[in-house]
């Protein structure tokens, strides 16, 4: 048995470290690709959305490195993810890719026991599990404090492309560090390489919230690596869904009924009334979260025809105009194509430039011949 | 007394004949909007979001064209209506959409109708919608309890039901219960009263004989079996299976008016409202996981059961541009169709812009070619 697993963000790191440790063969699919994307539309449904497609574009990479079972997570609605795990194996079948699919998801106890014993190998390494995943949770929440760090440095760095050189540098490396011992230890070196960048202390850059549907906002190659060229712009991009977030709350507060962080639920309140799937409500409610703790504007970004944020872009509109926060909504399918879409994301970022130094004037009532300032040519910033 | 105005889209087409009766009950005066239309349509697409699904934007229509004349628009937030089953994200959030989108709207009934962990959910929406316009509690139970009886006794379905597997007339003509009669929901009560005045096939009506226009001219089935002089085994007339929401199926205007279209065709229909409640479960029961819509256990076990009780010899799938459920659902319905029975099967997809002679094209393509493969199924040609 080889498991392969679709990929999301970094989650391949958290994944691939339990595996090692409980001995699984497994094999990673090449990260997302435009080979993996085509393979994915070829054989999904038309109307499916994109997630779905690159899942496919993974599974079938995997296949061809040996692959023959799937691990997925799961859900139970309304939002499509919930049946993927379904659709996944029905496209695979009649594509002829003979492989098994195990959804891993807290419907009922017992099938999920017995769905976790097909993956591990004997009884001494289910009795570490729980130790080995309690792990697990900690590298995935200290992978998402990296990404965070690195996305503040990016917008801050003197000499442009450093942080992408030590956050490219750990993806690389976590793949090749086996055992969550060893990647946590990983994770520690490269949260301090990013620390040591060095930093423009006067800068004061744009702060832009990325809001929208998990895997676009999450997966670099699905949205264009949106956050890193925001970084690149001078822009110190924020996202607040994660994935360690989505398994504290989702996988793990939920089932066991603890009390969980619905600071968003009641942030989106005035506008969303109600859980809907998905996650419209975090996007409503992080968008007003943002507008309140002072940021520059807000991008929601989310795949054509995703039904929960298709709700919250109708009502960003109004969340905006109340709250005063420009917002930009981005959608993505398979032939969203770069350049008009980093025509877009370029004009918001310069439109937001040009909002907060006219505020600036505004505010301090001073009375300038030149509106636009000077801060948005800094050397070493483009 | 105050006026209430439910727009004929969405759900309307499964609980008409429940708000009727329950608002009548609580006293109020029911307007429902005018049938889709050119107008409502445009309006709806004007003021929605682009990237919503079709039957949504029409809804915009229809609350648009209620605005100026109630005190109240029923916008429930439909969450569930089954046991762990919901509906759509976007019916979810269908109230919050219309509130922020739409200007100088009159009171929204906005309730919340889950009834996801038991089916008490119902009737405490009921009490809520009841407070909101300030009736009675007792008086809105009361209400409640009549409006669900009468739904579940004269439930359109049921109606539906017993007509089409009866082999009658799919649309029959007229009320007799007078009022707003619920199966003139989409207007096809009107189009078959039309229909029965001309029908060009007289046997039709009563079922009995072969009422394929062939065999009135005196020519023979074009079965194979009943060439041999067996009775045709397929029953008489072509039959297919149209597998879609109830909103986009009984709209006569966004479904291009298929059911009427079929008719004329010749062909007979089944709709998921054909098929008992018992059998669409016991089909939706062999899926792996059982399916979170409601929409999609429906038309998952309704279109699995015609297929297995080869009722039908093919299936059209109509589905609106940009529905994620039917996107999902009728790709699995398709695979497990072609897997099983190989029966013929289309999806058909309906948008705000989409072209009637191109719709038309394909329909006729496809009943064509459900004519000809009956007739020459088992004939092999010679020639290669």
């Amino acid at each position: 048995m080889k498991i392969t697993f679709p990929h999301l963000g970094n989650t391949y790191i958290c994944v691939k470290s339990i595996l090692d440790d409980i001995g699984a063969d497994y094999v990673i699919p090449p990260f997302n690709n435009k080979k993996a994307l085509e393979l994915g539309t070829r054989y999904s449904p038309e109307m499916v959305c994109l997630p779905l497609k690159i899942n496919i574009g993974n599974y079938i990479q995997a296949y061809g490195m040996g692959a023959d079972t799937i691990i997925m997570a799961g859900g139970c609605g309304p939002c499509r993810f919930g049946y993927y795990s379904q659709l996944h194996r029905e496209i695979l079948k009649d594509a002829g890719f003979d492989m098994e699919v195990i959804t891993l998801e807290g419907t009922d106890i017992k099938d999920l026991v017995s769905r976790i014993r097909k993956i591990v190998p004997g009884t001494s390494k289910m009795m570490r599990l729980p130790s080995i995943l309690l792990r697990a949770v900690q590298i995935a929440k200290r992978t998402d404090e990296v990404e965070m760090l690195a996305f503040r440095t990016r917008a801050r760095e003197w000499e442009c492309g450093a942080t992408d050189r030590v956050y490219n540098g750990f993806r690389r490396k976590a793949l090749e560090t086996r055992g969550t011992r060893n990647i946590l230890k990983l994770l520690d070196e490269t949260e301090a390489r990013l620390r040591s960048i060095p930093l423009d202390s006067y800068a004061d850059p744009l702060k832009i919230g990325i809001v929208g549907e998990i895997y676009t906002g999450i997966e670099h190659f699905a949205s264009f690596g949106i956050q890193h060229r925001l970084g690149r712009l001078g822009v110190e991009a924020d996202r607040k869904v994660t994935v360690s977030n989505w398994i504290i709350e989702h996988m793990i507060k939920k089932p066991l009924h603890l009390p969980r962080d619905m600071e968003y639920a009641k942030a989106a309140k005035p506008w969303l009334g109600a859980m809907i799937g998905g996650h419209a409500q975090e996007t409503i409610g992080n968008t007003a979260i943002y507008a309140k703790n002072g940021y520059d504007g807000v991008i929601q970004i989310f795949p054509f025809s995703c039904m929960p944020e298709i709700v919250a872009e109708s009502l960003l509109p109004s969340v905006g105009r109340d709250l005063d926060i420009p917002v930009l909504t981005l959608i993505i399918d398979e032939m969203t194509g770069e350049a008009g879409y980093m025509t877009r994301v370029e004009a918001f970022v310069d439109m937001l430039e040009r909002r907060r130094e006219s505020r600036k004037h505004e505010k301090g009532k001073l009375l300038s011949w030149n509106r636009c300032g000077f801060s948005q040519y800094e050397p070493g910033r483009h | 007394m105050y006026k209430i105005g439910i727009p004929r889209s969405l759900f309307y087409y499964r609980f008409a004949s429940f708000w009727e009766c329950f608002f009548s009950a609580l006293g109020a005066e029911i307007i429902v909007s005018d049938r889709t239309n050119k107008r409502i349509l445009d309006d709806g697409v004007k003021n929605c979001v682009d990237e919503a699904c079709l039957p949504i934007k029409l809804f915009y229509g229809h609350v648009l064209n209620l605005r100026d004349k109630v005190d109240y628009i029923l916008v429930p937030r439909f969450t569930s209506i089954s046991g762990n089953e919901y509906i759509c994200p976007e019916f979810g959030g269908l109230p919050d959409m219309i509130r922020h989108t739409l200007k100088g709207l009159p009171g929204l009934i906005d309730t919340e109708i889950n009834m996801r962990k038991s089916a008490r959910g119902g009737l405490k929406a009921a009490i809520e919608m009841g407070e909101m316009l300030g009736v009675d509690k007792r008086r809105t139970v009361k209400a409640y309890q009549l409006a669900s009886g009468n739904f579940r006794k004269d439930h359109f379905y049921k109606e539906f039901r017993k007509t089409v597997l009866q082999g009658e007339d799919r649309f029959p003509a007229g009320s007799e219960k007078g009022g707003h009669c619920p199966r003139e929901i989409g207007g096809y009560s009107e189009a078959t009263s039309r229909k029965a005045e001309n029908c060009p096939h007289p046997a039709s009506q009563k079922g009995e004989k072969c009422p394929r226009p062939e065999s009135q001219k005196g020519e023979k089935c074009p079965h194979p079996a009943s060439r041999k002089g067996e009775k045709c085994p397929r029953g008489k007339r072509l039959c297919v299976g149209v597998i879609g929401h109830p909103y986009n199926v009984y709209d006569r205007y966004i479904s291009m008016d298929l059911l009427r279209k079929l008719t004329d065709h010749g062909v007979d229909v089944r709709t998921i409202e054909a098929v008992e409640e018992v059998d669409i479960n016991r089909q939706a029961s062999t899926l792996p996981k059982p399916m979170f819509w409601n929409h999609g256990r429906m038309a998952y076990g309704a279109a699995l059961h015609m297929a297995e009780r080869g009722e039908v010899e093919g299936f059209i799938c109509l589905s609106s541009f940009g529905c994620g459920i039917d996107s999902f659902v009728n790709d699995l319905i398709e695979r497990h169709i072609r897997r099983r029975y190989g029966i013929p099967f289309i999806t058909m997809t309906i948008d705000e812009h989409s072209g009637e002679a191109g719709f038309n094209t394909r329909l006729e393509a496809f009943v064509d070619m459900l004519k000809w493969r009956r007739q020459n199924e088992d004939y092999i040609s010679a020639s290669g």
